[in-house]
């Protein structure tokens, strides 16, 4: 089981924690403390809004071992409203066909399990469409 | 540099090879370079691989496969980068004997898909993607290749039978391949009825994973004694660069900078311009990569890639016939897909053409070709220039 790993990441898995660039304001996710723009030091912890749009999205049907009880998933890569592109399911689809363009927002899902029926559970983020009209 | 030239291939055929474990077929193919070589002796093995130690629950083949081919005490150790494995290894050789640290370098890349089967594999293949932000969302190499061929399709307009020439051309190609994986052509409605594997890719838009080993026992040509039975090739050009490892972090997904980067380096340093190489053998693990890989080395505009493999009544650009063939003997997609050995599968076929011996395939008087393996989607790229010394 590989507890220390998801342990790490549960900050960008649960809530979307980047950082920001506090030389040129670039939004960065994933963190990786050098800002990829300006090539300086960027640690500031940043949250981002979930919101974004849909770049590119495939339906895999041949899953890989772990995520055969969710086959056929959406994979998608979305773009962030703050800029970062970041690859996720979508879920929540629902019958109506996946665009480009199409926007979405942040939701806390289950990823996969780690490990046998008593191993943990992997959380991260999906997104699902947002829909028109009052909610 | 030094001139370093390749002396020796050998090749085994690719296909699911369940009588054969990872050392065996490594050393057939390490025995046939070497009988072509006339007995050719390494100080140095490179071994290319990707997925031995999850596979077959076998590290450390730098020290196995030296040993099983009787060379126990030479210095040996394996590259890896994903799907362009083997072309590190090429590169790691190439410089070793360049460097004239090595005398005679002996590069194997060998890959044993077959010794695992199931989801498991596909798993396994989800370790060449960025592991805490790809691959646990699920993303395998697959889709991956899908997201960048919905996002070509649409940004430039494409329809998704655009591209049904790149696996018609290279099986075209590997009905002349005596070592390929698939020797049939296949017809174009054939490609237009496939399932969908991640859509919009269907089954021909993959390369076939599979078995295989293939060497080259490269050298100084001072080194070799007078009489020497084959005709040399020169590796005149050898490139690597990296881009972003997860697709996300691109800044334009399409563009394949590190192909950009290492075909103009690789050329430059070869004293060319990529337009002047006879043929191409690039990684046609997925028809999209295809596409994108002759776009980023300057042989079509952003976007306009797949109409150089439109034929009609004229032969597409890509086949053999046309002004730039590319995989000549059948590509990943007809000779098949052996992870790590790719690359020494490139090597090897583009020696065959540099020598005059790819037989039905053989491109007329083929003087010098680019060779090239990606690790994911361009994450990694490995480019070389070959030429026959005459």
């Amino acid at each position: 089981m590989e507890i220390s790993r998801h342990w790490r990441l549960r900050k960008q898995r649960y809530a979307l924690v980047g950082e920001v660039c506090p030389h040129c304001e670039s939004k960065i996710f994933p963190p990786r403390d050098v800002c990829p723009e300006c090539g300086k030091e960027a640690k500031t912890p940043y949250q981002f809004s979930g919101r974004g749009e849909v770049y590119s999205y495939t339906t895999v049907y041949e899953a890989p071992a772990g995520y055969e009880e969710n086959a056929p998933y959406t994979v998608a890569l979305v773009k962030l409203e703050e800029g970062p592109i970041v690859t996720a399911q979508l879920t929540d689809l629902g019958e109506a066909p996946v665009q480009i363009g199409a926007p979405v927002e942040m939701v806390t899902r289950r990823l996969r399990q780690d490990g046998d029926e008593r191993g943990m559970i992997v959380y991260g983020y999906k997104f699902r469409p947002v829909l028109a009209g009052p909610q | 540099m030094t001139e370093v030239v390749i002396a020796g291939i050998g090749q085994t055929p690719v296909e699911e090879h369940w009588d054969t474990s990872l050392r065996e077929l490594a050393f057939n193919a390490v025995q046939a370079a070497q009988a072509d070589a006339a007995g050719l002796r390494p100080q140095a093995l490179f071994v290319g691989n990707m997925l031995a130690p999850q596979l077959s629950r076998q590290a450390h083949l730098g020290a196995l496969i030296a040993d099983f081919c009787g060379m126990t005490g030479i210095e040996a150790f394996t590259l890896e980068a994903a799907g362009a494995s083997g072309g590190a290894a090429l590169r790691a050789g190439y410089l070793a004997v360049a460097s004239e640290q090595v005398d005679v370098a002996l590069v194997v890349g060998v890959e044993k898909y077959s010794d695992t089967v199931g989801a498991e594999v596909d798993a396994a293949q989800m370790t060449s993607a960025d592991s805490d932000y790809e691959a646990v969302q699920g993303l395998t190499p697959t889709a991956q290749a899908a997201l960048l061929m919905r996002r070509y399709l649409y940004e430039f307009r494409v329809e998704r039978s655009a591209l049904a020439g790149f696996p018609l051309v290279a099986h075209v190609n590997g009905v002349g391949n005596p070592n390929a994986m698939f020797q049939k052509a296949i017809r174009p409605e054939i490609y237009e009825r496939a399932g969908m594997v991640s859509d919009p890719l269907n089954m021909f838009d993959v390369a076939p994973s599979a078995d295989g080993a293939a060497a080259v026992l490269l050298t100084r040509p001072n080194l070799l004694p007078p009489g020497f039975p084959q005709r040399l090739v020169r590796i005149s050009g050898s490139d690597m660069a990296t881009d972003t490892l997860a697709l996300h972090d691109r800044p334009e997904p399409l563009a394949f900078e590190a192909v950009r980067i290492s075909v103009g380096r690789a050329c430059q340093k070869a004293h060319i311009t990529p337009l002047q190489v006879d043929f191409f053998e690039l990684f046609d693990a997925y028809s999209i990569y295809a596409a994108l890989s002759l776009e980023a080395s300057g042989f079509a505009e952003p976007g306009q890639g797949w109409k150089l493999a439109q034929g009609g009544a004229a032969p597409a650009a890509i086949s053999l016939q046309g002004s730039m063939p590319i995989s000549t003997l059948g590509g990943l997609k007809a000779r098949g897909n052996p992870g790590g050995a790719s690359g020494l599968y490139q090597a090897v076929e583009a020696a065959l053409q540099l020598r005059g011996q790819a037989g039905p395939n053989q491109i007329p008087s083929a003087h010098r070709g680019l060779i090239q393996c990606l690790g994911g989607p361009a994450s990694t790229v490995v480019t070389h220039v070959l030429e026959a010394l005459d």
